[in-house]
């Protein structure tokens, strides 16, 4: 009788919500159908009338229903219907088969969204700006933002004034003073660029179909890249692209559908590719794009082997560094590290103060980079240019200079490392006959010996912090080369040579470290939003216990490594190595594609940004895309950009502006746990839906949904749930709830996690290694089977320690490249490689832009267009910039702001020259990442004036034995443009 | 009366363009009647960042320039605009995008060029302080809010006070010889108009090349001090702060080990002199 009641319940409801708004009353309008609603015996069952915005219902069983809800018991069907509802307990039902759901997906899924939305229309959302504007929150890669729109339009964007009711921030003291950061979050350039970016004129507003393609006749996969396109409806869109998915399976089997997919072009834990789009691909079953560690290259590869650290990629633990470099540092070796361009990732400008404070203090600072970077010029100190490619033998002498001269810490390399006789034997020379020093290393690397000794007796005799990579706890260009490996290893070496976790002597300069809760949950977007992915995302370490929802697996094992996807289409077959982060020694098993008993991949399903401008040797992608081995390709895309010209079927989707989401700023979680020690203050948002969907673009979540409704997995897919209740989901999963209610939550847009009270606040990094003591800092890796002693004693290593000579890489022993001590190897593309240097004589260097997120914010007709340092216009066009030492520029006739021509045997690409004495004679600098890839002939086979700089650079691995991009050793020629014509004659 | 005033602090601007694009981002398709009509997408920089580059590898610096409407005191542009500019109360000058239409030589009476012409709009634009926030109870415009480096400080004050002010602390502003008493001040300006003579200083030990640390650099200009430096780690000196214009110093490095070296120098623009070894005692 209790159900019957609660059933009841629901058609006054939804009268009731229809009667109140009339935008429900339009829904109900829009499907006429019957529900059933019963226990599975038809004991107690109720139907439902759906029509002419309202609903009719009575009490029992009918003949013939649109779609039937089933319950095993009424005692369950009360459970599951009194509210306030657990989503436990639904999908525990659903598992058992104890709730099922029978009839066609587009009515099932309409239903359980016209539920979804009856719970949730009440709910009131943003804060009066006056002025007819209301203010709505979000989040970007470049920071959170305050959002004010006006009729439904986006009028502005700013960053986050902090209120007085916000936590205060945190303070800390160091040499008698008293620092505390602006009450301010910090924007990078291409988040405050979003209004531009959204309102694009790239933006994809309709469904397409390239004109010449015919799901049931001629395909032209060679006119991919070339052909035009024609507006189609989303029925239509979608309907081939369920069909294809099918067909595939169907005429393959196994693995034939490959995904491939950006990064980085939205924000938010709901819609992000580790979110919606895992949940999709593995509900379709597909072949991984496998992922190298691009942003980590040399430290998983090189740096994991001496010290651990797999978990991170090989990166350091980043905590209470901020306080330890202040208050003892006596300077800092910015070592390839620009995070005042790159931001550590998503860091906006949050560390810009802090290294204010420690030029304030008189800490010293030295940079070394071929380029005077951005943080290097706005800092000053010592610029020591390097050779690209050459900072091993850099640091190698380094080395020798401290062993002879007595300056490292020998007590330190006696008791915490191991293996270090060995090393300096390899300095002194007694296995090669060449010592290491500095005269040895100038012919190298360019460095002058006494520049070399002046920074070794400097660094020797100051407790120094290494900032190695933008991040100063790793990323950054010199690991990403043929040498990447060998600097990385260089690198621990060098610290573990200076005491690494002494007071003052540490990685990081100041992009990490500072004092924020770190126990405070709300998960990052590593931990796979609704995935339900425990093998490709970090949802098993918390989430998955937190946030009640299904489980989703990948049936398909079979994967193709991201730089070697033109060789698994073309040639069919390619190898890598993984991804492994569990220990030091997963990378080494090596796998090969095709799988046995697999289909090779017939269709492409590619999602988010541009791999043209992140793909060395990129023109192999145009090639491989026009091939007909690949039957289908379909993008879902927000912009016109990149691989969008090449799809069969285009699927527009819109930005995290259009839809609802949630999320962190910098919050990674996974390989970057506690991320955000990068920022000032911990800033969790509601990403309010700001406006509708521009044109007739969709949600990514929305899209996904309407093909599975196409599979009938829809239900499966959203388990009744919209985006707003994700959101809702991911809110109760973290620890939000103790301190605001989802109320003030949606109304006011975010919340600031109070920093950690003094004596809370964790010990610097390593600290605890240094002094022998158990692991002290908050941070759940390595994995407990690891250890090799005592649980929480000693380091990821096979010795527990700094280990100079790597006892992983001498288990291995299958890569000459990887010695497992760390030996100076030349790049094998350098200015040593005579033959090729004769041709091209300039060594490219390819960092993270400045202005963009990787393809995230460029191009794409954005505001981001008009800074002169991002891209020029001239004649026209905005040209991507390529920055030449004035020797060189005056040497082939080039002056500022001419076009040239980068070119080398691999392709070109046309630039606007930046002539500038701040990148060294022999180099030049152009960022990759381009978002524009824009051949001015045959896709491929011509000069591109986007600016995809990574046609130049070399696909080859760092080393044979590892699936590491290596895109700055690099040979080109330059040369001045003077258009197509001459070019053709 | 107080008046709307910035201060840049040049050596804080490391260019990341936050200024430029929040003026983008607050007038791009955005008509604030009585203010401003919509900034063209492209071509137009209201507020523009101009930089300069002084030295070579190993001494090169770079400095960085944020521009825009100077909301001068004596604004030339509102004697060209005949009704349709007018200067606030709060100093603020404001083109009124309804009476300028079609009055290009508004633009032409800029001296300092910030003044944009929309070609399709037919109409002079530039940056407005943001007036139409700050009408509306905003504490500051939106370049100082997103400043990451905290280079722009927007301030309310005197003309007398910020006069006081600019003396005592060493501020100026662009071309003073337009005479059109600008209200954008400028901190550390000399990074961008002015010029170093840096070096560094060597010497041998036991038949090895070293950097020469503590070596003290004077330069002279016709027999008169006019800067000090002592060599750092890496044997390094900056002098910084000098006049350009091929003017002629000289200078002088003494050290208590080595003999004192002299080296005329001729300044056109900065200088990095390499390697100078001065001989041992």
């Amino acid at each position: 009788m209790r159900l019957q009641t609660l059933l009841l319940g629901v058609s006054w409801a939804l009268n009731y919500t229809a009667r109140r708004y009339p935008s429900f009353k339009q829904r109900l309008g829009e499907k006429e159908f019957t529900a059933q609603v019963k226990v599975k015996d038809n004991s107690v069952g109720r139907c439902y009338r759906f029509g002419g915005g309202k609903v009719t219902s009575r009490a029992g069983i009918h003949d013939s229903p649109d779609m039937t809800i089933s319950f095993k018991t009424a005692a369950l069907g009360v459970k599951l219907l009194t509210p306030p509802a657990d989503h436990m307990d639904f999908i525990n039902a659903m598992k058992n088969f104890a709730l099922q759901m029978q009839g066609e997906d587009e009515v099932t899924q309409w239903f359980t969204d016209t539920i979804s939305i009856m719970m949730t229309i009440r709910w009131d959302y943003g804060v009066d700006a006056g002025n007819g504007e209301r203010r709505y929150t979000n989040i970007t890669n470049g920071g959170p933002l305050f959002v004010y729109v006006k009729d439904g339009k986006i009028v502005r964007m700013t960053p986050i004034d902090l209120a007085d009711d916000d936590a205060p921030s945190w303070t800390l003291t160091a040499r008698g003073r008293t620092f505390s950061p602006p009450r301010k979050t910090t924007i990078n350039p291409h988040g405050l660029a979003s209004k531009s970016l959204i309102y694009s004129s790239r933006r994809l507003l309709h469904p397409l179909k390239r004109v010449d393609f015919e799901p049931n006749g001629a395909r032209n996969p060679q006119n991919r890249g070339i052909s035009g396109y024609e507006q189609i409806g989303w029925d239509e869109a979608l309907d081939i692209t369920a069909n294809e998915i099918k067909r595939v399976k169907r005429e393959h089997g196994h693995g034939a559908i490959m995904n491939s997919h950006g990064s980085h072009h939205t924000w938010g834990n709901i819609g992000y590719y580790l979110s919606a789009q895992i949940r999709f691909m593995n509900a379709i079953g597909h072949t991984k794009m496998a992922l190298n560690p691009d942003s980590w290259e040399g430290w998983y590869w090189g740096g994991a082997h001496h010290y651990g650290n797999s978990m991170r990629n090989g990166a350091m633990e980043p905590y209470g560094q901020l306080q330890d470099c202040l208050d003892e540092a006596e300077m800092i070796v910015f070592w390839a590290s620009d995070p005042e361009s790159t931001s550590g990732s998503y860091g906006s400008f949050e560390g810009t103060p802090r290294r204010h404070w420690a030029r304030e203090l008189g800490i010293e600072m030295v940079h070394i980079d071929p380029y005077c970077n951005h943080t290097a010029s706005h800092l000053g100190g010592k610029w020591i240019p390097v050779i690209p490619g050459t900072s091993p033998a850099l640091a190698h002498a380094l080395a020798w200079v401290w062993i002879t001269e007595g300056l490292y810490d020998k007590d330190y390399v006696a008791n915490r490392t191991t293996g270090f006789e060995k090393y300096r034997a390899y300095l002194m020379g007694e296995e090669d006959g060449q010592a290491k020093t500095p005269e040895w290393q100038e012919a190298e690397t360019g460095v002058a010996a006494h520049t070399v000794r002046a920074l070794a007796r400097q660094w020797g005799t100051r407790k120094t912090y290494l900032a190695a990579g933008g991040k100063g706890t790793t990323f950054g260009g010199a690991n990403r080369s043929a040498t990447g490996a060998q600097w990385a290893r260089a690198m621990i070496c060098l610290m573990a040579m200076q005491g690494l976790g002494k007071p003052g002597v540490n990685f990081g300069g100041l992009q990490c470290g500072s004092p924020i809760d770190h126990e405070f949950y709300f998960p990052g977007y590593a931990e796979g939003g609704i995935s339900g992915d425990m093998n490709g995302t970090a949802s098993a370490i918390q989430l998955y216990q937190r946030q009640p929802h299904l489980l989703s697996m990948n049936p398909v094992t079979q994967q193709i490594p991201r730089l070697r996807i033109p060789e698994a289409i073309l040639d069919g077959e390619t190898s890598g190595y993984p991804l492994d982060a569990r220990s030091i020694e997963g990378q080494f098993m090596g796998f090969r594609y095709p799988s046995p008993g697999h289909s090779r991949v017939r269709m492409m399903y590619k999602y988010g940004g541009s791999h043209f401008g992140t793909t060395m040797e990129s023109n192999r992608l145009a090639k491989a895309l026009q091939s007909e081995a690949l039957e289908f390709i379909v993008n879902q895309s927000i912009w016109n950009e990149g691989e969008v010209p090449f799809a069969d079927i285009v699927l527009p989707a819109c930005t995290n502006f259009e839809r609802w989401d949630i999320g962190e700023w910098g919050a990674a979680g996974g390989y970057s746990q506690h991320n955000q020690t990068m920022l000032n203050h911990r800033v969790i948002a509601i990403q309010h839906k700001c406006i509708e969907p521009l044109g007739e673009s969709r949600s990514d979540y929305q899209i996904f949904t309407d093909i599975l409704k196409r599979l009938g997995l829809s239900a499966y897919f959203t388990e009744g749930m919209t985006e707003l209740d994700w959101c809702k989901a991911q809110f109760d999963a973290s620890d939000l709830p103790q301190r605001i209610s989802w109320r003030e939550f949606l109304r006011k847009g975010y919340y600031v996690v109070p920093s950690e009270k003094e004596e809370h606040r964790p010990p610097a990094g390593f600290r605890w290694y240094a002094e022998g003591r158990k692991k002290d800092v908050p941070e759940p890796a390595p994995l407990p089977g690891e250890y090799g002693e005592q649980y929480l004693e000693g380091l990821q290593t096979q010795s527990g320690k700094i280990e100079f000579e790597a006892q992983s890489l001498k288990r291995f022993g299958q890569d000459p490249e990887r010695p497992p001590v760390n030996k100076y190897i030349p790049s094998w593309e350098g200015r040593g490689t005579a033959a090729l240097f004769a041709k091209y004589p300039l060594q490219l260097l390819t960092p993270h832009p400045r202005y963009s997120f990787h393809t995230k914010g460029d191009g794409k007709d954005s505001v981001l267009n008009d800074i002169v340092d991002h891209r020029v216009l001239i004649d026209g066009y905005h040209y991507w910039v390529a920055r030449i030492n004035p020797a060189d520029a005056e040497a082939r006739g080039i002056k500022h702001h001419d076009l040239i021509r980068l070119y080398n045997d691999r392709g070109s690409v046309i630039c606007a020259a930046r002539v500038t004495a701040r990148i060294m004679a022999g180099v030049v600098h152009s960022a990759e990442s381009s978002a524009e890839y824009d051949p001015i002939g045959e896709p491929g086979q011509s000069p591109d004036r986007g600016g995809c700089v990574n046609i130049l650079t070399p696909k080859r691995h760092m080393t044979e034995k590892t699936t590491g991009s290596a895109p700055n050793s690099c040979l080109i020629e330059i040369e001045k443009w003077a258009g197509e014509e001459e070019a053709a004659s | 009366m107080s008046k709307w005033h910035l201060i840049i602090d040049v050596a804080l601007c490391h260019n990341c363009n936050n200024c430029f694009i929040a003026c983008k981002d607050e007038h791009v398709g955005n008509d604030y009647p009585g203010y401003a009509a919509a900034q063209p997408l492209h071509g137009h920089s209201w507020i523009k960042i101009e930089q300069t580059e002084r030295g070579r590898a190993p001494m090169v610096d770079a400095a960085f320039l944020p521009t825009m409407c100077n909301q001068c005191a004596d604004a030339p542009c509102v004697d060209a605009g005949g009704g349709a500019v007018q200067q606030r109360e709060d100093g603020i000058v404001v083109i009124d995008p309804e009476k300028a239409r079609g009055n290009k030589d508004i633009v032409a009476s800029c001296p300092y060029g910030a003044i944009w012409w929309n070609e399709e709009l037919q109409l002079p634009q530039k940056w407005i302080f943001d007036a139409h926030l700050l009408d509306r109870g905003w504490a500051e415009p939106r370049c100082a809010q997103v400043c990451p480096t905290g280079a722009i400080t927007a301030l309310k004050s005197g003309d007398d006070d910020m006069a006081r002010r600019a003396g005592a602390e060493k501020l100026a502003v662009l071309s003073p010889e337009f005479n059109t008493r600008p209200r954008i001040y400028y901190r550390n300006l000399h990074r961008f108009t002015h010029h170093f003579i840096g070096g560094n200083v060597l010497t041998q030990n036991d038949g090895a090349l070293d950097c020469l640390a503590g070596a003290t650099v004077r330069l002279l200009r016709d027999g008169a001090p006019v800067g000090e430096a002592v060599t750092d780690a890496f044997g390094e000196f900056k002098i910084d702060g000098l006049e350009g214009g091929d003017e002629e110093y000289l200078l002088r490095l003494t050290h208590e080990d080595h003999e004192d070296l002299e080296q005329p120098v001729r300044l056109k623009q900065s200088v990095f002199l390499d390697d100078l070894q001065p001989k041992r005692r």
